[in-house]
């Protein structure tokens, strides 16, 4: 097989080849490195490839293949992790300039899974610093691109995670959604996005950002590429308390169950207008594909949602600015102004090392959180937040799962919304309720938006733990769509 | 909901933030319209609800774990990418005057 062919394949398809050992795991994973040398210029997606680590870890898996000893179905699957991750021994930034150098002395949860479970990492991937934006435009370092057009966001935070996958360069990848940070990516470049239930995924060795919102999962180019990889990273940890420790179904189990009599909830309030029409359009037609599969559409009301922007802006920020506080200079990351005392040491590191959104949601949710104004702005916040899960319960009386848009457009131009960060804030309109309700939610692709041809995501939100009809619902829709379609030209 | 400068150098000096004077204004005005759209909370009626203060699904409780020692970091591994150190402490500039 050519690397194209190769870099061509599933997940699951790959997977088949490696066991009956008609694709090695080094041929696979040389495929990967040479596409990301040859794209990641243009793209980039990655802020650091780790090749001969990958290439041992590749040798390793080939190994263990010949001797009949493959761990899982990822054994030898090369992927990338968004750089969010604790890599034992991998520099791992977050994005930010503040942990430029900084090599995390264990690997997070997630992370060790995927390597017990044998997965190669070909290296980190670019986000918003501190997972803070929604096009990978905060980056510390560079932008990303979006593979379907280099002139726009790949969307954000986990935007290297989304355009990496799109772009062929790995067949699947980690990303963190706090508000949205992996579905609306996934929707923008044209990939599956799973955010799965708050406590699903363990937290561990995952830098903090907002942590009663902050979710792992991955994104992958097929709904049975997700669900594998879910079904790897998922599951109880003593590490992390908001642990759940509920099994974990077999996620592939039900998949092809289709969506006859499935009950799909479409909320009134997302289709009153603030859609692009391309959008909507979409939207709408794979709505109906679901009646055509048997499904039935329910209506149902989220009146609280248009407050979610308000309430997770108050609330994301004031938790980061208390898990940010510890970027201070003192036991990791950047240290500057020593000379000046410990007070010049905290103000110097923090304002050299922060870009401008960390700042701006410090300040904000310091504000929030600080006397006098803590009942008015996060109390009230939270009270909004009981309000959003609560319509979301109803809903649930009704429906199996919630269908609507991920993001209001397609993927923007790289400056359009950056000097506005209002206007940036507001694209997350339909994501934020399901980090606010603590619930599972996927996106997956819709067809291709009429006039631009750039991708356009369904969104699809399910009862707590219920990762599993989600997914089922995804791949139905996924199957009569046919395979997503790649970029081309990149 | 105008921030003022004075307001906002109060809020940066509570978070360890240095901000130069240009950084302080253009956070008093994105502060200000920020704070004006979250406003609109203001509207909903919140009366005898309970704040949503933590994340757990519905009905999920917190898993508790027996208190048993586990081998953690190592001071060395712990200490790694330390700035400053001086034998198994993280070195910072003097505290007390």
């Amino acid at each position: 097989m050519s690397a194209a062919e190769i870099l061509g394949l599933s997940i699951g398809e790959l997977s088949g080849k490696l066991s009956r050992r008609e694709v090695s795991s080094e041929e696979a994973t040389r495929a990967a490195l040479a596409r990301i040398a040859a794209t990641d210029a243009k793209v980039g997606a990655f802020l650091r490839v780790t090749p001969e680590r990958a290439l041992d870890e590749a040798r390793a898996s080939d190994a263990r293949r010949l001797r009949g000893e493959a761990r899982s179905a990822l054994d030898g699957v090369p992927l990338a992790l968004k750089d969010i991750f604790l890599t034992e021994g991998v520099e791992t930034t977050a994005g930010s300039r503040i942990l430029e150098g900084f090599v995390p002395p264990y690997d997070g949860t997630a992370v060790e899974r995927l390597r017990a479970a044998g997965a190669v990492m070909a290296g980190k991937l670019n986000m918003d610093e501190f997972a803070m934006g929604s096009s990978t435009e905060n980056s510390g370092f560079k932008p990303c691109r979006n593979p379907w057009d280099l002139q726009r966001t790949p969307g954000g935070s986990s935007g290297g995670s989304a355009a990496a996958v799109a772009a062929r360069q790995v067949f699947g990848s980690l990303g963190t959604d706090t508000g949205g940070s992996i579905r609306q990516p996934a929707a923008l470049c044209g990939v599956v996005g799973v955010k799965p239930t708050y406590g699903r995924v363990s937290r561990y060795g995952v830098i903090a950002f907002a942590s009663s919102l902050d979710q792992v999962g991955p994104l992958a180019r097929t709904v049975g590429d997700a669900a594998l990889l879910l079904g790897a990273i998922a599951g109880h940890d003593r590490r992390d308390m908001t642990s759940s420790p509920r099994p974990v179904p077999d996620y592939l189990a039900g998949l092809e169950g289709g969506a006859r009599g499935l009950k799909v909830g479409v909320p009134r309030e997302w289709f009153e207008g603030g859609m692009e029409e391309g959008v909507e359009r979409r939207v709408r037609e794979a709505l109906a594909t679901y009646e055509k599969l048997g499904a039935r559409l329910v209506d149902v009301a989220l009146p609280h949602s248009r407050y979610g922007i308000a309430a997770y802006y108050l609330i994301a920020p004031a938790e980061a600015s208390s898990n940010l506080a510890r970027y201070d200079g003192v036991r990791y990351g950047l240290r500057r102004g020593e000379a000046g005392g410990l007070r010049d040491m905290y103000g110097e590191t923090r304002d050299r090392g922060f870009g401008a959104e960390p700042k701006r949601r410090i300040m904000l949710g310091t504000y929030a959180l600080s006397a006098g104004y803590y009942d008015a702005y996060y109390l009230r916040a939270q009270k909004v937040r009981t309000l959003v899960r609560r319509d979301f319960d109803r809903a649930f009386e009704r429906c199996d799962v919630v269908a609507g848009p991920v993001s209001p457009t397609v993927a923007f131009r790289l400056g359009e919304k950056s000097e506005d960060p209002l206007q940036m804030y507001l694209a997350d309109v339909y994501t934020i309720g399901c980090n606010l309700a603590a619930l599972p939610g996927l996106s997956v692709p819709a067809a291709l938006h009429p006039e631009s041809r750039l991708p356009v995501g369904l969104q699809l939100i399910g009862r707590p733990f219920d990762e599993a009809t989600l997914l089922q619902a995804a791949r139905a829709l996924e199957r009569e769509l046919g395979p997503a379609p790649a970029p081309e030209g990149i | 909901m105008a921030l003022s400068v004075d307001e906002v150098r109060r809020i940066a000096a509570l978070a360890r933030l240095r901000l130069g004077p240009a950084e302080e204004a253009r956070l008093a005005g994105e502060l200000s319209a920020i704070l004006e759209y979250v406003r609109q909370l203001e509207a909903l009626d919140v009366t005898g609800i309970e704040p949503m203060t933590h994340a757990l699904a519905t009905g999920e409780e917190t898993p508790l774990r027996e208190d048993l020692v586990r081998p953690s970091l190592p001071p060395e591994k712990a200490l790694a990418n330390a700035p400053a150190r001086e034998g198994t402490c993280f070195k910072v500039p003097r505290i007390i005057e």
